[in-house]
């Protein structure tokens, strides 16, 4: 009863301590919808080979990685050489979601600082990335055997965010069945 | 670095002037085409579009919003629209895309009973609170005073400093 007149000053701490979070917290990551649902469709023109087509349909049975990127965006630019690196040691195929780019643009960044994609679908009016829910490339799915979206990253992917969302999330997926 | 840097020269100046010309308003030259030529669908299009969070710049409207995306989403509302579709569904197609955060209005559920309630619950809390200090304050009577005490009062009253031992 002594202590009353503290009162206040707990509240303010409470209030500062939630403000603190709040702070801390990324406005920008908004937590998919998508994940644990099952990726959308889509099956597109590729961009190395436009008379040649691949799809979801292809990568069924296997774990992977969609990265959707394009070359006007500057968290592409950001993160490609991390993709570039991962590329070579993953243990899942990275395929690519070129998104509202122009044919050109994509090949000369990818020509300039090296193709980290198995595949890259060429989604020019972002429809397929609308299905995804893409709001702000980059962004990186992984999907899973069944062909289920299992993680979203939004923003440029770094080895830190790889080894400790997506590395244990491939693993346990790889070894399931 | 969500900018569209796609958007060609032209179109980025057109839409500045169109933006200046209609002073910052509704509809910029860019995006004239995209209009519906019902303005009944276009209205309800706008009105939609009023409660749909822009994802990219996140306390725009989806109707306010010039950013690439907003231009899709509003797209996508009246397609679906104009092929009869009712708002209810329009909205569910959006948020099974990009999640309850493209509403305004969050829905009603266990994760979000505390922002429904929350607001009521610290207006239930503080009344009740109130109500019951004032309540016990009313039923305090006070202490019937003692001599020492009456004889200060009267000094008081009568102009006069109080005695000095008095004093507590």
């Amino acid at each position: 009863m002594k202590a009353k007149f503290l009162v206040p000053l707990f509240l303010f701490l409470l209030l500062v301590g939630f403000l603190a979070y709040g702070l801390r917290l990324n406005p920008r990551e908004v937590p998919s919808a998508l994940i644990d649902k099952p990726a959308p469709a889509f099956r597109l023109a590729q961009l190395h080979q436009p008379d040649s087509q691949f799809g979801t349909d292809d990568l069924r049975g296997q774990v992977w990685l969609l990265n959707v990127w394009a070359s006007w965006c500057v968290g592409c630019h950001q993160e490609h050489p991390y993709l570039m690196e991962l590329a070579r040691s993953a243990p899942v195929p990275l395929i690519g979601l070129n998104y509202k780019d122009e044919r050109a643009d994509a090949i000369q960044f990818l020509n300039s600082k090296g193709d980290p994609y198995q595949h890259i679908g060429v989604d020019a009016d972002g429809k397929v990335g609308f299905e995804y829910g893409v709001y702000g490339a980059p962004e990186t799915f992984l999907i899973d055997r069944e062909g289920v979206i299992r993680y979203k990253h939004i923003g440029p992917l770094t080895r830190e965010i790889y080894e400790r969302e997506l590395k244990p999330r491939i693993e346990e997926l790889s070894r399931v069945g | 670095m969500w900018v569209d840097l796609s958007l060609s020269r032209w179109a980025r100046c057109a839409t500045l002037a169109g933006a200046l010309l209609l002073g910052g308003g509704a509809q910029a030259a860019g995006q004239a085409s995209l209009v519906a030529d019902d303005p009944e669908l276009e209205a309800r299009v706008l009105a939609l579009s009023h409660k749909l969070r822009c994802l990219v710049c996140q306390n725009e409207s989806v109707a306010e919003s010039r950013a690439p995306l907003a231009v899709d989403m509003r797209n996508q509302v009246r397609e679906q629209l104009a092929a009869g579709k009712s708002e209810r569904e329009v909205v569910d197609f959006l948020v099974a895309r990009f999640g309850d955060f493209v509403v305004f209005t969050p829905p009603f559920r266990v994760s979000t009973a505390l922002l429904w309630f929350g607001p009521g619950l610290l207006l239930v809390l503080g009344v009740s609170g109130l109500a019951l200090r004032l309540r016990r304050r009313a039923q305090e009577t006070p202490a019937p005073l003692d001599d020492a005490e009456r004889a200060r009062a009267r000094a008081l009253l009568a102009g006069d400093p109080p005695p000095e031992e008095s004093r507590k």
